[in-house]
């Protein structure tokens, strides 16, 4: 029986079958075996997505879209597949909604040059959180230097949650865009997005969601949501690097301009005039990253035989734990306290900078990512240079957290001479 | 810990009493080095005399253990050197940190400076060492930053 076919219900996911799964999870560093607690960085690969991109390569390798012959027929037919797949995985109502990017960074940038280009004008305004990756910033910072319109910021308490109270006042007539994380990658909060979709939508105002923390994490449904577009990326959700998902509503695909300019985004060009592509293509110029959305398919099917619930709760579980062994260790201060939290856990150490929790972590074989978070903002708001951030899979075992307490325990050892 | 750590006991003990962790009132030469990627900052301040001798060299700023050790011995390495010595010094220490200098085999002036010779063991951590010293530099190069990225 494989891993997958272990799996049941929310309650009894096998991580430790998993595990098997992985082959990078098998190394061990520097004398120990590898505690993985950088997901929310990047995602560790199950065989059958290496499998699948070696094989599509060794086998089936061609060009979409292009070519009459049989290997082309094939590869256009795999590489449609794993559109489709993306788009069951987030309930999109048609699979051309879906939209291959190279991940969530180019996904936020195409909206705001596709849609921004076009609705957005000198005075209008942009919505934001407090709590975004500079994904989420720097392209809309772009548009409104290029237009003339202006940044608004939803602010966030102390405990890492959005005031939408704030949030309602800031959006007017002049708002022609909400785009939030749907987690925050810095401090695990999960937006309250049905809300922020909800009271922009009374004011017939379209929102992205950025949810490069959250699709590998949680069922999406954008159908519920409500939300115009949605973003995340293939490689923090077992998939390959390069490859990432674009939602969008039709009405609005439809009516933006194409992003980038070149092969198979057209309908027919002369050097008078060029008509484009029907969606999804108008917005896939030149060949495309064929074997990651490949894989990235494979991926996702992977996640959803497991079962996106089923991984919410397990991961759930590994938060309260973790929370509890970090918290119990004194001089270890967790930053973000939201009541709605995915498993991501920012933490300081009295006395200790963040890079040398990294890098005597790392001697204990504990990966996790000390830095800014590319959330300057927000440790900015939290009166902090940087943080330590453990961040975590359904591949993690509670033995991993145990390592991690351990590990911590150690450094602040070697730091009290 | 294992013989290629990174935190020896004195690197740790001077993170937390730096050395010359003060600035200097009417410096001749004043340099704020950044790491923007990690956040480190180092100020770092100079006077030099009319015989080219670095009377006075201190530093503020916040930054990881290896950042602030780094920083408070390479103040009490410089002060009272020429300036050539000095950025000498500086180049051999570029070269220990990035494992380009073997302490054991060739002949160098870095003394106590060879506490950070671990830190050639760890790539990711050569910036931290180092951004005093680049900063140092351009201070005496009369630029008012410095950037290891």
């Amino acid at each position: 029986m494989t891993a997958q076919a272990a799996l049941a219900t929310p309650s009894t996911l096998d991580a430790a079958a998993l595990r098997a799964d992985f082959p990078t999870l098998r190394r061990v560093i520097n004398g120990r075996p590898l505690v993985y607690l950088d997901s929310a960085a990047t995602s560790q690969k199950p065989q059958v997505v290496i499998d699948r991109m070696n094989q599509f390569y060794a086998e089936e390798y061609s060009t979409v879209r292009r070519s009459i012959h049989l290997l082309s027929a094939k590869a256009t037919q795999a590489y449609e597949d794993a559109r489709r797949t993306a788009a069951q995985l987030l309930n999109a109502p048609e699979t051309r909604q879906i939209i291959f990017t190279k991940g969530t960074t180019e996904a936020i940038n195409l909206v705001a040059h596709s849609y921004g280009r076009k609705f957005v004008g000198e005075g209008d305004e942009i919505i934001i959180s407090a709590t975004e990756h500079h994904a989420n910033i720097v392209p809309w910072q772009m548009l409104c230097e290029e237009k003339g319109a202006h940044l608004r910021v939803i602010p966030v308490d102390d405990r890492g949650e959005l005031i939408l109270e704030a949030y309602e006042k800031l959006l007017t007539n002049r708002t022609k865009l909400v785009a939030v994380g749907h987690v925050s990658n810095a401090l695990g909060t999960i937006h309250p997005v049905e809300d922020i979709i909800r009271l922009a939508r009374a004011q017939g105002v379209p929102v992205l969601v950025d949810g490069a923390q959250a699709a590998p994490h949680m069922p999406v449904d954008v159908q519920a949501l409500d939300c115009d577009f949605y973003a995340f990326s293939g490689h923090k959700a077992c998939g390959p690097t390069g490859i990432g998902i674009l939602y969008g509503k039709a009405e609005w695909l439809e009516r933006m301009t194409p992003f980038l300019g070149g092969g198979d985004m057209i309908e027919t060009v002369t050097f008078e005039k060029t008509t484009y592509a029907p969606i999804p293509h108008k917005f896939e110029a030149g060949t495309p990253a064929i074997a990651e959305a490949i894989g990235l398919g494979t991926a996702l099917e992977y996640l959803r035989n497991i079962g996106l619930a089923a991984i919410a709760a397990y991961e759930r579980e590994l938060l309260d734990q973790a929370t509890a062994r970090l918290e119990a260790i004194p001089g270890v201060k967790i930053v973000g306290a939201a009541r709605r939290k995915a498993a991501i856990i920012s933490f300081t150490v009295d006395g200790i900078h963040p890079h040398d929790i990294g890098t005597l972590l790392d001697q204990e074989g504990v990966a996790i990512r000390a830095g800014h978070h590319c959330a300057q903002p927000v440790m900015a708001r939290y009166g902090v240079p940087a943080t330590a951030r453990a961040s975590f899979a359904f591949y993690n075992l509670p033995s991993e957290i145990e390592a991690l307490g351990a590990a911590v325990e150690k450094a602040i050892a070697v730091f009290a001479v | 810990m294992s013989n290629k750590s990174l935190y020896g006991e004195q690197i740790i003990y001077l993170s937390k009493h730096p050395k010359n962790f003060r600035p200097i009132e009417n410096a001749r030469y004043i340099c704020e080095g950044a790491n923007p990627l990690c956040g480190d900052r180092v100020t770092v301040y100079v006077n030099v005399g009319d015989d080219e001798t670095l009377e006075d060299v201190a530093f503020q700023g916040s930054g990881c253990a290896i950042c602030m050790a780094s920083a408070s011995m390479m103040t009490t390495s410089v002060k009272g050197k020429k300036r050539a010595e000095a950025e000498q010094l500086f180049d051999e220490f570029h070269r220990l940190v990035k494992g380009e200098l073997d302490p054991a085999r060739e002949e160098n002036r870095l003394g106590k400076l060879t506490m950070f010779e671990n830190v050639s063991h760890y790539p990711v951590r050569v910036k931290c060492a180092s951004l005093p010293w680049h900063a140092l530099h351009n201070a005496l190069e009369n630029k008012g930053v410095a950037s290891t990225e």
